[in-house]
């Protein structure tokens, strides 16, 4: 139960910061991306925010040796760079300045502009599906 | 440069950031929304399944509540047909599980614990978003 509320809780705030942040503006993430045309570098505040509240609080977080709800970080136990990681990134990349949504935004957005995110969130969730479906077969 | 919102995106940047962090100080779980969001169809443990429907239903309700109080304008997108939208968010979708994260796994929570992969991901997927940009508005739309 606990590790369900403090879930609910992060996703809040993160809803909250999508929102705030402007990132569920597909225009900004193009205009931010767009640097040949009229580039717009809100974006890159977002990401600096985060980045660097994230690296003071994580070296606090892992100092204490595990989390309150549990007995280990879940952190990825893979740490080789190859093909899998830099194709699966440029092809993300393809479709996020394709459309200006990444995963986050899209699901932020559901709740009070649903129309375009809908389609976008359905479709990353067939994308995902269709990947473990290519990658058991291989 | 219209539209550019320092405050506001580095406050939301900033909440973004806290939310990640409680997710790894409580959970001790990555924030990561693509690796969320798989995990709620793929992982087969209801206990896995809870805590990843409670954060993305937070992520929605968040999002809402935060737009019910500020409406957010949002002007519509030129030529973003349904089949776009489709294309592109089947990309996303592949490219997330393919590379293991999105702009929130990687770009966020694996940078701020200086993973070679995250920052290896989040400069591949930034270049590469910036090369898809430059292509549709610069050379096929034609258009500024």
């Amino acid at each position: 139960m606990n590790k369900f509320i403090s879930a609910l809780a992060a996703g809040l705030i993160f809803g909250v910061g999508l929102v705030l942040s402007g990132m569920v503006d597909p225009n900004k993430v193009v205009g931010f991306l767009d640097v040949a045309g009229n580039w717009g570098p809100s974006l890159m505040f977002v990401l600096g925010g985060a980045v660097v509240t994230t690296t003071i609080a994580y070296r606090f977080i892992f100092a204490k040796g595990k989390p309150m709800f549990g007995s280990d970080f879940h952190l990825p136990t893979i740490i080789k760079v190859d093909q899998k990681l830099l194709f699966g990134a440029a092809i993300f990349g393809i479709g996020w300045g394709l459309i200006g949504y990444c995963p986050g935004p899209a699901v932020a957005s559901l709740g009070f502009r649903p129309e375009g995110p809908l389609i976008v969130v359905v479709s990353i969730l067939a994308g995902l599906l269709l990947y473990k479906v290519v990658e058991r077969s291989s | 440069m219209e539209n550019f919102t320092p405050y506001a995106s580095s406050a939301g940047g900033v909440l973004i950031g806290i939310s990640a962090s409680l997710l790894m100080f409580l959970n001790g779980r990555v924030a990561g929304i693509s690796g969320i969001v798989a995990g709620l169809f793929t992982n087969p443990a209801m206990i896995e399944k809870a805590w990843r429907f409670a954060f993305i239903t937070g992520l929605i309700l968040g999002g809402l509540a935060y737009a019910s109080f500020n409406p957010v304008e949002i002007m519509p997108r030129e030529n973003m047909s349904t089949a776009i939208l489709i294309v592109g968010g089947l990309l996303v979708g592949f490219g997330t599980a393919m590379g293991g994260g999105c702009t929130s796994g990687h770009g966020v929570c694996g940078m701020s614990r200086f993973s070679l992969r995250s920052i290896l991901a989040t400069f591949t997927f930034l270049l590469s978003g910036i090369i898809t940009v430059y292509l549709v508005q610069h050379v096929i739309g034609g258009a500024s």
